[in-house]
């Protein structure tokens, strides 16, 4: 470039022209530069609002308020253990007045109490829950029978709201659902140290309830759990072998064209279609049971399909010809090509199309509606053919409750999926590691 | 490789044959309104708690979906009992004798209250059904007539004040259910069509064209006024507390919880004074928009599925269904005492429906 040249030629770098048009360049660059980063920041920031959104209200689902008091646990209501089996124990316990119990605790506590109707109003401070939760102990310590016992029990789901400051107390008392009596009764025992908001693991353990205090998520996540494991061993076998027998076997002609096309179609059709099939082909035809994992299993293996035969067509096209011809070349069988080096190599493929292909499974209500999955089911499912619900169904009908706390538990519920989907997936990046290789 | 895929298929093959003689069943299954499920589900876990039976599966289809699939035949495959939100038709009974259901059992729960709400920050109105009716119809009488043939035009109100002076001077943003939705039918019924009929030419059309009352006092107007706010009527709660202008279309359960953000208004049927949507005025009911919630109960599965019968004595016990009971704390508003005497006695003894 050393060379001063009269010529106005586009190389000459060094002149005016040339140097506007290379700043422009430089320009542009940035400007696009920007772009993909503005773009990356604004996914960013609405993913950082939806988590943030999701956490700081579900957080509170995870925990609920316990009221601490000492209950009698007379031998003359409950039975008594060293004369009984444990069954029969255990039937007394169930079938004992338990909320009497704990009523007569709270006279100790608040003696100017009297009148029945306040009484009444004032073992509502307690949720019903409580029944469960003192049979539950007493069962498994037959010895306490006969003592007092210091305990903490669960609060009703409109104290723990208030415990948590979701209610405004500074309204008029008609306008909320806790009269000034019960903030009175709490303030009482908030004073004496007996009001704690506790880790609550019934949430993680227990299946629905209407009581948002005693409702948990094991149901759906093993109904989530049956339901994918059914698609799974149902759809990767079949979405695997037809993208092989299409890559690798197939004739090119318009049948396998066809065929292709409609794969295509199908993998963008709208899920309640295969909610409306799934109803039609395996509970009306073959009489499968309604709302059980098998079903929905099924029902979401339809769906899936497409997307698994398609990213593992993309995968196995994608493994150099090379290889199969050295295979081939060695005396590998067809076969053998593909079992041994094709299938290894297209696995990572595979394996994020099946992933991609759950996620989106896990994911579905809409035709889980059509085959009796939207539904309320206390006992956590007991195999693929019990009745089940799955967690988004969980997310979706805990919204739609009137109750005020079932707000934080669906957005505890919507961090139970977050992670279970994270788990999902990190199973696929490790197996996917596995099978990576390089050449 | 190979051997997984057998061992898979195999291992298929008779998860769906154990599948398809699992057919006797030892839990009561029930489908049904959206509406009732709150109540249904509160009744089915205590009912699981409190006895040796399994709890039942409450499933939320809506009414129509409930009645169809309960319709659908005799035997376990079939729900036993099915949630509605409002009484069963005679082409319902029909369907149901076609598949076999010939005995049915009716039994009215109790009360829901259709309110119509707005935040606490906004202002307060006094409602005449004949003002929801022109608030919200897609056609409205022409000013100076009192409707019917001729004397109808497109909706041309705007603002709460131009329909009557008493109201505020607010622009008309009403959010209601979609018309999937039972709530959305009984609201038609019970607050469109009678404030419609308000209207004496209006009233008229019912005897020479049913067709036209028909278009005339169920369709609502499409313009904007009214929004669809889809099913989940606490998506409707939180949008009123963010748009003070909005008021909303909803059950009286969600008005129960959320008392604290939301006021109700007082609704007036033709010239009788207003009433506030209390629990108390529901129950009498003294408040125009209520309607009665049924559960029905296929007879012929009375004792073959077990528990049911102890599922209704649950169902019509008092510390269930009564004043104070627990389905009362949950929103429901129970029967009077008399009536539940009644309905209680005819689900004892079974005894089946007959719409005559």
């Amino acid at each position: 470039m050393t060379t001063p040249s009269k010529i106005d030629s586009p190389t000459l770098w060094d002149s005016k022209e040339m140097q506007r048009r290379t700043a422009r360049r430089y320009r542009q660059e940035r400007i696009f530069r920007a772009a993909g980063l503005g773009a990356v920041a604004i996914s960013a920031l609405f993913l950082v609002v939806l988590l943030g959104n999701i956490i700081s209200q579900g957080t509170g689902g995870f925990f609920q308020t316990y009221i601490e008091t000492e209950v009698e646990l007379p031998v003359k209501v409950l039975g008594d253990p060293r004369t009984m089996t444990p069954e029969e124990f255990a039937n007394s316990v169930r079938r004992a007045n338990m909320l009497g119990l704990v009523a007569k605790s709270l006279e100790e506590t608040f003696p100017e109490v009297t009148s029945r109707s306040e009484k009444r109003a004032l073992i509502k401070i307690f949720s019903t829950g409580v029944r469960g939760q003192l049979a539950q102990f007493v069962t498994e310590n037959p010895n306490v029978v006969g003592t007092r016992q210091k305990l903490w029990l669960l609060a009703s789901d409109d104290i723990d709201q208030v415990v948590k400051g979701n209610i405004d107390t500074e309204t008029d008392e008609g306008d909320r659902r806790v009269s000034d009596r019960e903030l009175a009764w709490l303030q009482k025992l908030e004073d004496a140290g007996r009001v704690d908001v506790k880790f609550h693991t019934t949430f993680l353990t227990s299946g629905d309830s209407r009581n948002p205090e005693m409702a948990g998520v094991w149901g759906a996540v093993v109904g989530s759990a049956l339901t994918l494991f059914v698609t799974l061993i149902l759809a990767f076998p079949v979405g695997v072998l037809t993208a092989i027998y299409l890559e690798e076997f197939a004739p090119q002609n318009r049948f396998t064209d066809f065929l292709e096309i409609n794969i295509n179609n199908l993998a963008a059709v709208p899920s309640i279609v295969f909610g409306l099939l799934g109803l039609a082909v395996f509970i009306g035809t073959m009489h499968l049971p309604r709302s059980a994992p098998l079903v929905g299993g099924f029902t979401l293996a339809l769906m899936t399909l497409p997307t698994i035969i398609i990213a593992s067509r993309a995968a196995i096209k994608a493994v150099p010809p090379s290889i199969r011809d050295a295979a081939r070349g060695l005396g590998a069988s067809p076969m053998q090509v593909i079992f041994h080096h094709v299938l290894p190599l297209a696995m990572p493929g595979i394996l994020t199309g099946t992933i991609i292909g759950m996620a989106q499974a896990l994911g579905e209500t809409a035709p889980l509606l059509m085959i009796g999955m939207v539904a309320f089911i206390v006992d956590i499912p007991s195999g693929i053919t019990g009745a089940a619900t799955a967690l988004p169904v969980q997310v979706y009908l805990w919204a739609d409750s009137p109750e005020r706390a079932f707000a934080e538990k669906t957005s505890a519920a919507i961090m139970v999926l977050l992670f279970f989907l994270i788990m999902m997936n990190a199973v696929a990046i490790k197996l996917r590691q596995k099978f990576e290789r390089k050449w | 490789m190979k051997k997984y895929l057998l061992g898979t298929i195999a291992a298929l093959a008779f998860i769906g044959s154990t599948g398809a003689h699992a057919q006797s069943r030892d839990q009561i299954r029930i489908v049904g309104s959206s509406t009732v499920f709150p109540f249904s589900t509160a009744v089915a876990e205590e009912f699981g708690r409190t006895t040796n039976f399994k709890a039942p599966i409450v499933e939320s289809t809506g009414s129509g979906g409930g009645l169809k699939l309960f319709c659908g035949g005799v035997g376990t495959a079939h729900p036993d009992i099915t949630n509605s939100s409002r009484r069963i038709k005679q082409s319902e009974v029909d369907m149901c004798a076609a598949n076999g259901v010939s005995e049915i059992v009716e039994m009215k729960i109790g009360f829901d209250g259709i309110v119509m709400a707005a935040a606490k920050t906004s202002p307060s109105m006094t409602l005449a059904l004949h003002h929801i009716y022109l608030a919200l119809a897609a056609q409205v009488p022409a000013p100076g007539t009192d409707g019917g043939e001729g004397h109808l035009i497109p909706n041309p109100f705007k603002r709460w004040n131009e329909i009557d002076p008493s109201l505020p001077n607010e622009e008309i943003v009403v959010l209601g259910p979609p018309p999937t939705s039972g709530t959305r039918d009984a609201f038609v019924e019970l607050a469109l069509e009678v404030g419609c009929d308000f209207f004496k030419g209006n009233a008229a059309l019912k005897k020479s064209n049913e067709n036209k009352h028909k278009q005339v006092c169920q369709t609502v107007r499409e313009d904007g006024a009214y929004v669809e706010a889809g099913e989940n009527d606490n998506l409707i709660v939180q949008k009123l507390q963010a748009d003070g202008r909005a008021v909303g279309v909803f059950g009286y359960s969600f008005l129960d919880q959320n008392s604290d953000v939301l006021q109700a208004f007082p609704v007036a049927k033709d010239d009788a004074e207003a009433v506030e949507p209390t629990f108390e005025a529901i129950s009498s009911g003294d408040y125009p928009v209520s309607r009665s919630l049924y559960v029905y109960v296929k007879k012929a599965h009375v004792g073959v599925v077990p528990g049911i019968k102890e599922f209704l004595t649950e169902f019509t016990s008092e510390a269930t269904w009564g004043d104070m009971g627990y389905l009362a704390d949950r929103g429901l508003i129970p029967l009077p005492e008399d009536e539940r005497a009644t309905v209680a006695e005819d689900v004892a003894a079974l005894k089946p429906l007959s719409l005559k």
